[in-house]
């Protein structure tokens, strides 16, 4: 509760903040010290303190798993804040406007992570979508940004109004809106098919096969530093909810969709592996590979065990700050390409031998965050009796490893001269504390996942 | 007095989700659309208004939630109008088939 009136809140002074403060560089420290501020309210509850108290007839749930995640993008949107601010200012004039959106969608993931019930569920993701709808388009005199958000909006209110059939569906099978259903022994139609009709809207937030064919075109055509924040921190709260809505409202009817979230993302993975192998930008590529990722994460779905939801915790984290990382020098630079990124390691070591820590992270080599959080997807999912799908997932893994060694070859052994600018002291410290993160979470995990239970 | 079943009435809302459906799908004005997304939300809107009523009226519960969808349509479609106005003004056409920058 604490997080989610702090960026509500943070929200609307962001949004006034444009009139009384007439410079950039304050509005800029008022978003950190408001983020900042969320932040800590949030550890604050964790650790038992709730500032306020109310009464959300149990449709709201606190509990440690949305807590944990909530924090867990506060501090990804943190270190994108960090990273990022500037070029956010980049896109237009109204900047303190976009802030005030990342708050408004901050407030709309708290919502989606914490819900019992399936309005709250409706709300939080219509409130962490409607912001980005605009976010994509905020480069309003760029045409690709103005096509991505038409796209972004024409789809992402289609899948809106498949889960809102959904929802009813399932109101006029067991009429409640409460998660927690009860079935005899055999489940009525209306609720099967309610219950598949969210499973495509939701995969359709998350971008999962076959509802992923906007995400690459979505991610081109938005300004860079909006995709960064839109493919890391607002995946993962779809995934997030995706993982409540599943375990809590359709647990006790696993058998029906067991296989066919399966299926989804057996070929999530593959369609998304396959396809980044033959991109030529490294922005199209992380799109890709955002799909594929999304496969991973899928699997914690299928799999539904306390290890699936420690692992989807965890890789949450790993992927958000690996892929905020690398999108943040990715912003810098000139080209966009694979050959932009030649011989880099010539220029900037320092950024290059970071930016190898995240990519390795997201192709999962040991000792990085990455590495586990694949791992505790694999374990869960043999040990939800799937051998297959485990061994087709690190297959896909090993092929991930080309891509995105693609783009360290051509940082290291191609030459060439690329172009990257706007890169301070500061900017290279935090990148190398992210990196740290990375590692300090690949060999300790359970810095983070032991907060799930004490 | 014969009331009406309440199979009619899903009827007509699940017609009504199909058009809405078929004319996202066929038509390329983008105000129509739109008008194609306001269908589909309403005839949810009318699914739930039924299930309430019908199936379980002694709570209000559906109804509650149409009012919950109104408002947010409502936000939608401002944001909408808006993303489509930029369109126009850049393409000087409202059709998507216009709208070709993004090619795969």
């Amino acid at each position: 509760m604490n997080a989610l009136i702090f960026s509500a809140v943070s929200g609307v002074i962001m949004m006034f903040s444009s009139f009384l403060l007439n410079n950039k560089n304050s509005v800029r420290v008022l978003a950190h010290v408001l983020l900042l501020a969320t932040i800590i309210a949030n550890i604050f509850e964790l650790r038992g303190i709730s500032f306020f108290h109310i009464d959300t007839r149990g449709m709201l749930e606190f509990d440690r798993f949305a807590l944990l995640f909530t924090l867990v993008a506060n501090v990804c949107t943190f270190a994108f804040f960090l990273l990022s601010s500037r070029d956010l200012e980049k896109i237009g004039n109204h900047y303190s406007d976009y802030f005030s959106l990342l708050f408004f969608i901050l407030a709309g993931i708290v919502v989606s992570s914490s819900f019992k019930s399936l309005l709250m569920l409706f709300l939080g993701i219509e409130i962490l979508s409607i912001p980005l709808y605009i976010l994509t388009g905020s480069d309003k005199r760029n045409l690709k940004s103005n096509e991505a958000s038409l796209k972004y909006f024409l789809m992402g209110s289609f899948s809106t109004g498949l889960m809102l059939m959904g929802i009813a569906l399932i109101y006029g099978a067991t009429g409640t809106f409460q998660t927690g259903i009860t079935v005899a022994e055999k489940v009525p139609v209306l609720l099967i098919t309610g219950m598949m009709l969210l499973l495509f809207s939701m995969s359709f937030k998350v971008s999962a096969a076959p509802f992923h064919f906007w995400t690459p075109d979505v991610y081109d055509g938005a300004p860079t530093v909006v995709t960064s924040f839109m493919a890391t921190v607002v995946k993962a709260a779809g995934f997030i909810a995706f993982m409540r809505l599943f375990a809590e409202e359709f647990g006790s009817i696993r058998p029906e969709w067991k296989l066919l979230v399966g299926i989804v993302a057996a070929v999530t993975l593959f369609i998304g592996n396959i396809t980044a192998v033959f991109q030529q930008s490294v922005k199209r590529m992380l799109a890709y590979s955002s799909i594929s990722q999304a496969g991973f994460m899928m699997l914690a779905i299928y799999s539904l065990s306390n290890d699936a939801k420690e692992g989807l915790i965890l890789y949450a984290a790993a992927y958000s700050l690996a892929t905020i990382g690398i999108f943040a020098v990715l912003v810098r630079m000139k080209d966009y390409t694979f050959e932009g990124f030649n011989g880099f390691a010539k220029q900037q070591p320092f950024l290059a031998g970071i930016l190898v820590v995240f990519l390795l992270s997201l192709a999962g080599i040991p000792l990085t965050a990455g590495f586990l959080s694949k791992f505790y997807m694999l374990k869960a999912t043999i040990d939800g009796g799937s051998l297959a799908l485990a061994i087709f997932a690190v297959l896909m893994a090993a092929v991930s490893v080309y891509y995105y060694f693609r783009l360290i070859q051509s940082m290291y052994f191609k030459t060439g001269n690329a172009t990257i600018s706007g890169t301070t002291t500061g900017f290279k410290y935090t990148l190398a504390a992210l990196a740290g993160i990375t590692i300090l979470l690949g060999i300790f995990p359970n810095l983070l996942t032991n907060w799930l239970y004490f | 007095m014969e009331t009406v079943p309440l199979t009619h009435i899903l009827f007509v809302s699940t017609a009504l989700f199909c058009i809405g459906m078929y004319g996202l799908f066929t038509r390329r004005n983008l105000i129509t659309m739109l008008m194609a997304i306001e269908l589909i939300l309403n005839s949810v809107n009318i699914n739930f208004v039924a299930f309430n009523k019908y199936l379980y009226p002694y709570k209000l519960d559906g109804i509650f939630f149409v009012i919950f969808i109104i408002t947010i349509a409502a936000a939608e479609a401002a944001v909408a109008i808006a993303i489509i106005i930029n369109q126009y003004r850049t393409h000087q056409s409202i059709d998507v088939e216009d709208a070709t920058e993004l090619k795969f």
